[in-house]
């Protein structure tokens, strides 16, 4: 228990998607304006992370990776299907956002009119496909430690891009130099972010 | 067809030219901004990934084309992934095959290429709607344009991080003997964010009409 809580935090702060390693950072600096949208598109995130991060977990232990088939009959153990996991991975992705959002539309409407327009999009956001590849390159023992994992991976994504939406709200009213304004001063403040994050960095549980 | 455009006619060079300046995938168009920033530690990882950009956009975007008319619109999404996975396995396989040591450090970002937005944004921006020469070219324009920037931020990083370039060290000993020091901050990753930021404060003093807001 104690060893999923240490992945669970790690995940939100150590190894943050959007500060340590940049993934999902378009539609992080695009549809960050406001807190509203950018928390149902967070929402969405955590959502889709959690759902794909375990199904690609059993995928790529069962399936792809060398040996893994061997459940089958002894005589695939030294099969190696690896390098087909980016089109196995993506497929997954994309089919596991079609399936959410019909279940979704389905049992909670209120819930599929705020998140409506940003599901398709996750599909193809680069989050989601860096979260099984990171999980594919930790070598995680369990599906539990994977599961938290991507749903770790996922609220930390969430964490800051409320957190970018909130400074830009205030952003508004400063007084930025005209040829910094927009993008550029996005740029500024989400690495004065990630510097703050660094703080975090080396911390074990 | 007697109006043929010859096939390197002043509009078709324009796709190239482009987004090199005023029209740069990253900076003004704000796409494939992740792998922009996870590999610029240092100039040789980012120019080999400007060449597997290079070769999955383009061959993509000519993919996409010739089947524009074929691909039914609601599942096009799914069909441009496929293809695009496809490239992206064939360029990592070579990738480990002939330089490991780069695939290493690029780790997951040559997988990242799939999703990253300036493949599936040139696609659906362009590919889709053009001819397949044309949608070559804008490939090659717009991977130009991401590796330009690209090689500049980590030529300022690599310079300023570690005193190489390409690996080979620059700045003379002479200087160390001084009291300089490699400023470790600028290989973290904030710096390539901060970094990024004052390219586009520079081009955007130059260039007024790209300036935002009122």
């Amino acid at each position: 228990m104690e060893h999923l809580f240490n992945i669970f935090i790690k995940s939100i702060f150590v190894d943050n998607l959007v500060f340590s390693t940049f993934l999902g950072m378009c539609s992080y600096l695009a549809v960050s304006k406001t807190v509203k949208t950018s928390a149902g598109l967070g929402i969405a995130v955590v959502f889709v992370l959690t759902i794909t991060v375990p199904v690609n977990y059993l995928l790529e232990n069962y399936i792809l990776k060398q040996g893994a088939l061997s459940w089958l009959d002894s005589s695939f153990s030294d099969v190696d299907l690896s390098f087909l996991s980016f089109i196995m991975f993506i497929a997954v992705i994309a089919s596991m956002v079609q399936l959410v959002e019909m279940i979704i539309e389905k049992y909670s409407p209120t819930l599929y009119s705020q998140l409506g327009i940003f599901l398709p999009l996750i599909a193809v956001n680069c989050a989601i496909l860096g979260g099984s590849l990171f999980m594919q390159q930790k070598q995680f023992d369990t599906i539990s430690e994977a599961t938290v994992y991507g749903f770790g991976s996922g609220i930390g994504w969430l964490f800051a891009i409320i957190t970018l939406a909130a400074i830009r709200e205030k952003l508004e009213y400063s007084n930025v130099p005209k040829p910094l304004r927009g993008l550029g001063i996005t740029f500024i403040v989400t690495g004065l972010m990630s510097l703050a994050f660094m703080g975090f960095m080396g911390i074990k549980l | 067809m007697k109006n043929k455009e010859p096939l390197f006619s002043k509009n078709n060079l324009k796709l190239i030219t482009n987004p090199l300046s005023k029209d740069n995938p990253i900076t003004v168009q704000v796409i494939g901004i992740c792998s922009a920033l996870a590999v610029t530690a240092q100039i040789k990882p980012a120019v080999i990934m400007t060449f597997s950009v290079m070769f999955v956009l383009a061959l993509s975007n000519v993919i996409i084309s010739i089947l524009r008319k074929t691909i039914p619109a609601q599942i096009r999404i799914i069909v441009q992934l496929v293809v695009v996975a496809s490239l992206v396995i064939v360029v990592n396989e070579f990738l480990k095959a002939y330089f490991f040591d780069v695939s290493k450090q690029l780790s997951v970002f040559v997988g990242l290429i799939i999703t990253n937005c300036i493949i599936m944004g040139r696609l659906e921006a362009f590919a889709l709607t053009n001819k397949p020469w044309l949608a070559f070219l804008d490939g090659i324009g717009n991977s130009l344009g991401y590796g330009l920037l690209l090689i500049i931020v980590s030529f300022f990083r690599e310079l300023l991080g570690a005193g190489t370039i390409w690996g080979y060290s620059v700045i003379p000993e002479y200087f160390y003997n001084l009291g300089y020091e490699n400023n470790g901050l600028m290989i973290l990753p904030p710096m390539a964010l901060i970094t990024i930021g004052i390219i586009i404060w520079i081009q955007r003093s130059k260039n007024k009409n790209l300036i935002e807001g009122k």
